[in-house]
C-alpha cells in the first residue's frame, strides 16, 4: 500500500483522484442527448399520429380525434409513470420525454405520487400542479392576451 | 403517399424535442423540465397567434400537436375562436374549452395513478 504517491500531500492526491474520476466517468455527451431526444420525441409523435389516424378512421372529426389522442397519450403516460417505466425512459430521452404531452402527464403524476404521504389534499392534490400549474398559468394568460388583442385589433 | 405523415410527424416531433434539449444543455441558466414545458406552451400560443403554427400542424400532424406547443396552439385558437363567437366573454371561455379534454384527462388519470402506485425505491 505504501507507494511513493501516497506520500504526496492530500490535496494533490484529491486532485489527481478527481481527474481520474472525470476521465473514467462516461459523459452524457451533447450529441447523445440530442440524438435520443430526437428519436424518443419523434416516436411519441408517431404514436400520437397512429391514434389520430385510428380515431379519424372510426369517424371522429379532426378536433375530436385530436382530443381523444391526447386523452389516450395522457392515460398511457400516467400508467407508465406509476409503473416507474416513464422515468427509466426519461433518463436517456431527456427533452424527448419532457416536451410531448406525455411529459406533461408525467410531470403531474411523479410529484403527486412522491408526496402522497402529505395527504390527499396538500400531498396529491397540490403536487399534481407543481409543473402543470405554471404551464396552465402561462398558457392561459398568454392565450387570453392574444384573444383580447384579436378582439380590439382584428 | 399516405404514410409520409408518419415520417413528417417523427421529424417535427423529434426536432421540437431537440430544440428543448439544446436549451437545457447549452444555456448557463438551470433550465428545468418546468421551464421547458412553460416555454413550449407559451411559444405555441404566440406562434399560433401569428399564424405560424397551423401550417406546421397541417404539414406534420401529430408531430406538431403532441408536443406541448400544440397545447398552446389549441389554447390560442380556442380563445380566438371564442372571441369570434361570443366577443370578449369568449376570450375567457374559448381557450380552456378547446383544451378541456386534455386537462381533464391529465387531472383524472394523474390523480388515479398517484393513488394506485407507490414510487420506486
Amino acid at each position: 500500500m505504501a507507494e511513493v504517491k501516497d506520500s504526496q500531500p492530500l490535496e494533490i492526491q484529491k486532485k489527481e483522484y478527481q481527474k481520474m474520476v472525470q476521465e473514467i466517468q462516461p459523459k452524457p455527451t451533447l450529441g447523445r442527448n440530442v440524438f435520443w431526444a430526437f428519436v424518443v420525441g419523434g416516436l411519441i409523435s408517431v404514436l400520437g399520429q397512429l391514434f389520430l389516424n385510428f380515431f379519424q378512421a372510426r369517424g371522429l372529426a379532426l378536433p375530436e380525434a385530436g382530443a381523444a389522442t391526447s386523452t389516450v397519450l395522457v392515460f398511457l403516460a400516467a400508467l407508465l409513470t406509476g409503473l416507474g417505466v416513464y422515468d427509466e425512459i426519461a433518463k436517456f430521452a431527456g427533452a424527448g420525454s419532457i416536451v410531448p404531452i406525455t411529459g406533461f402527464a408525467n410531470s403531474m403524476v411523479a410529484p403527486a405520487m412522491e408526496y402522497r404521504g402529505e395527504g390527499l389534499v396538500l400531498g396529491v392534490g397540490a403536487r399534481l400542479f407543481t409543473v402543470a400549474g405554471p404551464v396552465l398559468v402561462f398558457g392561459i394568460v398568454t392565450a387570453w392576451i392574444v384573444a383580447i388583442l384579436y378582439y380590439f385589433f382584428r | 403517399m399516405n404514410n409520409m405523415i408518419f415520417l413528417k410527424a417523427f421529424i417535427v416531433g423529434g426536432l421540437l424535442c431537440v430544440i428543448a434539449q439544446l436549451l437545457m444543455d447549452l444555456t448557463s441558466h438551470k433550465v428545468t423540465p418546468a421551464h421547458v414545458l412553460v416555454g413550449f406552451v407559451t411559444g405555441g400560443v404566440i406562434l399560433s397567434a401569428l399564424g405560424l403554427y397551423q401550417p406546421l400542424v397541417n404539414w406534420a400532424g401529430a408531430g406538431a400537436t403532441v408536443p406541448l406547443s400544440g397545447f398552446g396552439h389549441l389554447l390560442a385558437q380556442g380563445a380566438i375562436g371564442g372571441v369570434k363567437e361570443k366577443g370578449v366573454l369568449g376570450a375567457f371561455s374559448g381557450g380552456v374549452a378547446a383544451t378541456a379534454a386534455g386537462i381533464t384527462a391529465a387531472v383524472v388519470f394523474g390523480y388515479l395513478a398517484a393513488l394506485a402506485f407507490r414510487p420506486k425505491g
